[in-house]
C-alpha cells in the first residue's frame, strides 16, 4: 500500500442524506463532535421530514444533516455541499439539485436495486446511465460491506444493515483525517448494556475507515486544520440546548425557582425535554393539556414567585395570546419562547421561518405591548434567554424570546461563558406596605404603585403578611389597583404600560460594522439571518464592495439609535425569512424606505445568493 | 395547632396562626357588586365565615377565579387573589399550587367557566389531583353575559340565544368529575349554610383536588332553578342527603330508600325500610357506586338530587409528586452545578 496523497483544504461542506431510519442525524452529530474537538470552526443544518418514519426509500422520507467545517471563522452551514453522502436513490434524487458540478458523491450502490429505483421514478440507474458524469462519483456498496464486516456477529440482516451509517462515518472520517476515538467512546456508552450491538457498530466504523485507507477508489484524503479561535474552553452546542441552559442560568441569576409549563410542539419540544432533565437545579416542568394551560400554569407560578416560562412554536403562541394579554395586565414576569417554524397553520413543522414577528408584536387584543428579544445564532440563544429573563423580572412583564427551527437544531462551537459575567437579576420582592391612606396609622399595600424609574409595579407574593391583594384582567386604578372603569384612568394606564416597555433600560445601541467607513448600504437583520448575512457581506467585501452590517437583538423596544442608524445610509437592505415583517415595523416607526429581500423556503438564506443581492444593491447606489 | 393536627391533610405545609380570626378578617374593603338577591352573596358569607375555622395564616390563602359573575369572588376575600381569564383558573392554580405547597389555593368558577370554555382544564386538574379546592357555582345559566343557556341548562331551555329552546343535553358536573378521576366530589346548595360549611370543611381537609358543586340561584336570569330543592314544601321529597356510612334514605320521614337492582345492577328507589337500602361509602375505591348515585337526579326537574360528599379517596397529589421528583434529583445527584451543566461532556481548549 502506497501512502496516499493528503490535500489541504480551508473548508468543507458535507451533507449526509438517507432515509429517516438510516441514522443520518446521529452520523452528522458524531462527525460534528469530532470536528469540534479537533478545533475546526463549524456550523450545522439538520433537515428532516415532519413524518417520523415516512415510507422507506421515498423522497418525503429523506433526512439530511449538513455540516460546514473550516480552518477559519465561519458563519453558516454552507450553501452547497462539497460532498454528498447518499445512502439510497431517494437521498440522491432529493439532494442532487443542491450539489454543484465537480463535487464528490459517495453513494451506497448496494441500495440501488431495481425496486428502489422504480419507487422514486428513476427509469435507469444514475450510477450507470451517465447522468452523474459532472460529479466525482464514488459508488461504494456501503450496505454490502457493512454486512460482510458484521458477519461474525450473527445479527439479522436488518440489524446488521443498521450499522451502515457507522461504516459511512468511518469512511468520511478517514477522508478528512478525523479521529474516531470520541465516537467509539460514544458507542460504548450508548450500547453499554448491549455488547453485541456496541461491537458491531464499532466494527462497522473501523471497517469504513480501513476501507478508505486501503481501497484504490479513494486516492486522496483531505485535511482541514483547526481554526484559530480566541483562547478558552469550548463546546459544541445547538440553539435549543443553549436556550435551555440560558433559562436555567437566568433563574439562578435571579434566585428564582424556574417553572416551565409547556405542550409538545416541533421544534420547541427539545427545550421541554432538556429542562426536564435538570430537576436537581430545582426546576419544575409541567407538560400541560394544551398551550393555554401551559402558559396559565407558568403565570400562576409567577404569581407565586417563580420564574414562569412557557415554550412553544407559532401555533402554540396563537393559543397563548389571551393569557399573554392577562400577563400584560397583571404585570407579572413571564417568558414566552417562540421557536418559529414555517406557517401559516401547521405549515412546515420541521422547517425554519421568521414569520411570527408580527404575531408576537401584535397578536393580542387591546394595547398590549410585549418586549421581544431574538437570538442570532445557536450559541447566542443562551445570552438571549438571559436577556429575556432580565427584562421580564425587572419590568414585571411577559417577554417574547424568539428563536427558529434553524437555530434550534443547528449547532456551533461555543466559548463556555464565565458565569460570573452574567448579569445579576434582582426580583426585588415587595416586603412591606408602600402607601399610607387617609388613616396615617394604617399602612396599605398598593399593587400598582410603580417604581418611578422603571415604571415596574411591586411584586408581592402570597405568603407575605400584610400585602394581601387581588389582581386581575379588569382595568385597575393607577396605584391602588382597585377595579376602575374611569376613562381618564384607563387612558393613563394604557399609556403607562406602553411607556414602561418603551423605556426599558439596558437595550444596547444598535452597533454598525462598517470597516472602511465608506459604506452607503446598510444590511440590517434580526434573528437567525445573522450568519448568512454576515457570510454574504464578507463575500461582498472581498469582492471590493463597501457594506455596513447591523443586527437587531431587541425588536421591542428597538435600540434608541435605530432611526438614526437607518437614516445614516443611502439604502437599507433587510433580508428576512418572511414577507417583510420587520420592514413593515421599521417603515411605520422611522419612515425609512427599507428595501426588503424575502424568502420563505423553510431554509436559511444562502450566502452566495445573498451576496449577489447585496452587491447589486451597492452597484445601484 | 397545625393543619395536620387538625386532621386536615389538605392543608399540611400551610402556615397557621394562633391569632383569633373572624369573618371580618376575610372580608375585603371592596364593595360587593352582585345583583341584590343573588345566591353568590350567601356563598361568600359562608366562605368568609368558615375560613377563620381553619386557623391559617391569611397571607397563605389564595383565591383564583375565571370570568363570570361568580368569578368576582376573589375581590371580596381579604386574601391574595387573582381574577383571571375565562375558563383558565384551574390551569393557573395548578402552577401556583404545585410551585407553592405552602399555600391554600381555592378556585372559584361558574358552570360556563368550568364546563364550557374551561372544560379541558377542569378534567385535567381533577385527573392530576392538584391540591386545590374548586368551588363550582352552578346557576345553570350564563349570568355575566346576561342569560344565555349554559352546559348545565336543561334541554329545551328558552334563553336569548335559544328562543326556540336549547338543543344540547346538559352535563352533570358530579358525573363528569367522577369520570375524570376526581378524588373528592361533593354537591351542596348556596342557601344551606350548615351543609355548605360541612362540605367546605371536608373539601379543605382533603389533600388533592376537591370539586364542590354549589347550586346557586341567579335570581335575574334563572330564578328558582333550584327552588324544588330549597322549598320546605318540596325539598324533603326530592333531596337525598348523602352521609358517609349511613343508609341512603330520603323523604320527609325517610320513607324512600335507594337499593341496587340485582337484574340491572343499577340503583333504584325502594321503600325506606327495605333491608337492601344501600349504605353510602364515600371512600370506596371504585367510583361506580358514586357515579350511579350521581345519575339518580332527573336533569330536568332535579327530583332525587343527592347532595353531600359523593367520593373522597386518597391518591398522591400532582404537586407532591412533582416536588418529590425535584427533591429526589437533588438527593441522588446533588444540587445542580451550573458550570458543569453548561460545559457538558465534550469540551476542548484553545490555548
Ligand atoms: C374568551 C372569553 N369569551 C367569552 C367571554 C364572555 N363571558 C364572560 S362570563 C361568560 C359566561 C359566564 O358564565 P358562568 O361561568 O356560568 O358564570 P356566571 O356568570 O353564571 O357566574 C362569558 C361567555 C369572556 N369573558 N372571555
Ligand atoms: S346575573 Fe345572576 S349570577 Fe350574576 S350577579 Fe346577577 S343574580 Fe347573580
Ligand atoms: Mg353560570
Amino acid at each position: 500500500m502506497t501512502a496516499k496523497e493528503v490535500r489541504e483544504l480551508d473548508r468543507v461542506v458535507i451533507r449526509f442524506a438517507g432515509d429517516s431510519g438510516d441514522g443520518m442525524q446521529l452520523t452528522g452529530d458524531r462527525f460534528t463532535a469530532e470536528a469540534a474537538t479537533f478545533g475546526n470552526d463549524l456550523s450545522t443544518l439538520p433537515n428532516f421530514p415532519a413524518e417520523i418514519r415516512a415510507p422507506a426509500g421515498t423522497l418525503p422520507g429523506v433526512s439530511s444533516f449538513q455540516l460546514h467545517f473550516a480552518d477559519h471563522d465561519i458563519l453558516t452551514p454552507g450553501d452547497a455541499p462539497d460532498v454528498l453522502v447518499a445512502m439510497n436513490p431517494a437521498a440522491l434524487k432529493a439532494n442532487l439539485a443542491d450539489v454543484p458540478h465537480g463535487a464528490i458523491l459517495i453513494i451506497d450502490s448496494g441500495e440501488f436495486t431495481a425496486r428502489a429505483l422504480k419507487k422514486i421514478g428513476y427509469a435507469t440507474s444514475p450510477l450507470d446511465d451517465g447522468s452523474l458524469t459532472a460529479y466525482q462519483v464514488h459508488a461504494v456498496d456501503l450496505t454490502g460491506m457493512t454486512m460482510k464486516a458484521l458477519e461474525p456477529f450473527g445479527l439479522t440482516r436488518k440489524e446488521a444493515s443498521r450499522s451502515k451509517n457507522m461504516f459511512a462515518l468511518g469512511l468520511l472520517s478517514w477522508m478528512y483525517g478525523r479521529p474516531v476515538d470520541g465516537t467509539v467512546r460514544f458507542l460504548e456508552n450508548k450500547f453499554a448494556t448491549r455488547a453485541n450491538i456496541r461491537d458491531a457498530n464499532v466494527t462497522a466504523l473501523k471497517a469504513g475507515w480501513n476501507y478508505g485507507e486501503t481501497t484504490e477508489d479513494f486516492a486522496v484524503s483531505y485535511e482541514v486544520r483547526p481554526a484559530p479561535m480566541p483562547a478558552g474552553r469550548y463546546r459544541n452546542i445547538t440553539g435549543n440546548i443553549a436556550l435551555s441552559y440560558g433559562l436555567i442560568a437566568a433563574a439562578r441569576q435571579s434566585n428564582l425557582p424556574l417553572f416551565l409549563g409547556s405542550y409538545p410542539i416541533t421544534p420547541a419540544s427539545d427545550v421541554l425535554h432538556e429542562i426536564s432533565k435538570h430537576k436537581r437545579f430545582g426546576v419544575r416542568t409541567f407538560q400541560a393539556e394544551d398551550e393555554i394551560a401551559a402558559i396559565g400554569a407558568a403565570l400562576g407560578a409567577s404569581f407565586g414567585g417563580s420564574l414562569g416560562i412557557t415554550t412553544t412554536s407559532g401555533p402554540g403562541v396563537a393559543l397563548k395570546s389571551e393569557t399573554i394579554g392577562l400577563a400584560v395586565a397583571l404585570e407579572l414576569p413571564l417568558v414566552i419562547v417562540d421557536i418559529q417554524r414555517g406557517g401559516p397553520s401547521t405549515g412546515l413543522p420541521t422547517k425554519t421561518e421568521q414569520s411570527d414577528l408580527l404575531q408576537v408584536m401584535f397578536g393580542r387584543n387591546g394595547e398590549s405591548p410585549v418586549p421581544v428579544v431574538a437570538a442570532a445564532s445557536p450559541a447566542d440563544c443562551f445570552d438571549a434567554a438571559v436577556e429575556a429573563v432580565r427584562i421580564a423580572v425587572t419590568y414585571r412583564t411577559p417577554v417574547f424570546l424568539l428563536s427558529d427551527g434553524y437555530l434550534a437544531n443547528g449547532s456551533e462551537p461555543w466559548p463556555i461563558p464565565d458565569l460570573g459575567t452574567l448579569p445579576h437579576i434582582d426580583p426585588d420582592f415587595a416586603t412591606e406596605p408602600n402607601h399610607r391612606g387617609d388613616d396615617p396609622e394604617a399602612a396599605e399595600f398598593w399593587p400598582y404603585l410603580r417604581d418611578p424609574q422603571t415604571l415596574a409595579r411591586p411584586w408581592a407574593t402570597p405568603g407575605t403578611a400584610g400585602l394581601e391583594h387581588r389582581i386581575g384582567g379588569l382595568e385597575k386604578a393607577d396605584g391602588s389597583g382597585a377595579i376602575s372603569y374611569d376613562p381618564t384612568n384607563h387612558d393613563y394606564m394604557v399609556r403607562t404600560r406602553q411607556a414602561k416597555i418603551d423605556n426599558i433600560a439596558g437595550v444596547a445601541d444598535l452597533e454598525v460594522d462598517d470597516p472602511t467607513g465608506q459604506a452607503r448600504l446598510l444590511v440590517l437583520g434580526w434573528g437567525s439571518t445573522y450568519g448568512p448575512i454576515g457570510a454574504a457581506i464578507r463575500r461582498a467585501r472581498r469582492a471590493g464592495h463597501h457594506v455596513a452590517q447591523a443586527h437587531l437583538r431587541h425588536l421591542n423596544p428597538f435600540p434608541a439609535n435605530t432611526g438614526e442608524v437607518l437614516r445614516r445610509y443611502d439604502r437599507v437592505l433587510l433580508p428576512e425569512m418572511n414577507l417583510g415583517q420587520l420592514a413593515l415595523l421599521l417603515r411605520a416607526r422611522y419612515l425609512v424606505d427599507v428595501v426588503s429581500y424575502n424568502q420563505v423556503r423553510g431554509l436559511p438564506f444562502k450566502a452566495e445568493e445573498l451576496a449577489e443581492v447585496i452587491m447589486k444593491e451597492v452597484d445601484q447606489l | 395547632m397545625t393543619a395536620t393536627e387538625l386532621g386536615m391533610p389538605g392543608l399540611t405545609g400551610v402556615p397557621t396562626t394562633d391569632a383569633p380570626q373572624t369573618k371580618k378578617d376575610y372580608t375585603s374593603d371592596q364593595e360587593v357588586r352582585w345583583c341584590p338577591g343573588c345566591g353568590d352573596y350567601a356563598v361568600l358569607a359562608t366562605v368568609q365565615g368558615f375560613m377563620p375555622e381553619l386557623g391559617l395564616a391569611r397571607e397563605n390563602v389564595v383565591f383564583v377565579s375565571g370570568i363570570g359573575c361568580s368569578s368576582r369572588f376573589p375581590y371580596y376575600m381579604n386574601t391574595y387573589g387573582m381574577h383571571s381569564i375565562h375558563g383558565r383558573a384551574p390551569a393557573i392554580a395548578t402552577g401556583l399550587a404545585t410551585s407553592r405547597p405552602d399555600l391554600s389555593v381555592w378556585v372559584v368558577t361558574g358552570d360556563g367557566d368550568a364546563l364550557s370554555i374551561g372544560g379541558n382544564h377542569l378534567i385535567h386538574v381533577l385527573r392530576r389531583n392538584v391540591n386545590v379546592t374548586i368551588l363550582l357555582f352552578n346557576n345553570r345559566i350564563y349570568g355575566l353575559t346576561k342569560g344565555q343557556y349554559s352546559p348545565t341548562s336543561e334541554q329545551g331551555k328558552i334563553t336569548k340565544s335559544t328562543p326556540m329552546g336549547s338543543l344540547d343535553a346538559p352535563f352533570n358536573p358530579v358525573s363528569l368529575a367522577l369520570g375524570s378521576e376526581a378524588t373528592f366530589v361533593a354537591r351542596t346548595i348556596d342557601s344551606d349554610r350548615a351543609h355548605l360549611t360541612s362540605v367546605l370543611r371536608a373539601a379543605a381537609a382533603h389533600r388533592g383536588t376537591s370539586l364542590v358543586e354549589i347550586y346557586q340561584n341567579c335570581n335575574i336570569f334563572n330564578d328558582g332553578a333550584f327552588e324544588i330543592l330549597k322549598n320546605r314544601e318540596t325539598r324533603d321529597e326530592v333531596l337525598i342527603r348523602l352521609e358517609h356510612g349511613e343508609p341512603v334514605r330520603f323523604g320527609p320521614n325517610g320513607e324512600h330508600g335507594i337499593r341496587r337492582n340485582p337484574a340491572t345492577s343499577g340503583l333504584e328507589i325502594c321503600s325506606g325500610d327495605d333491608p337492601n337500602v344501600i349504605v353510602h361509602d364515600a371512600n370506596a375505591p371504585d367510583p361506580s357506586r358514586a357515579f350511579a348515585l350521581s345519575r339518580l337526579a332527573d336533569p330536568g326537574t332535579l327530583a332525587r338530587t343527592p347532595i353531600g360528599i359523593f367520593r373522597q379517596v386518597d391518591r398522591p397529589t400532582y404537586g407532591d409528586l412533582m416536588n418529590d421528583q425535584v427533591d429526589h434529583a437533588v438527593d441522588t445527584q446533588g444540587s445542580g452545578d451550573l458550570n458543569a451543566l453548561i460545559a457538558g461532556r465534550d469540551t476542548w481548549t484553545v490555548e
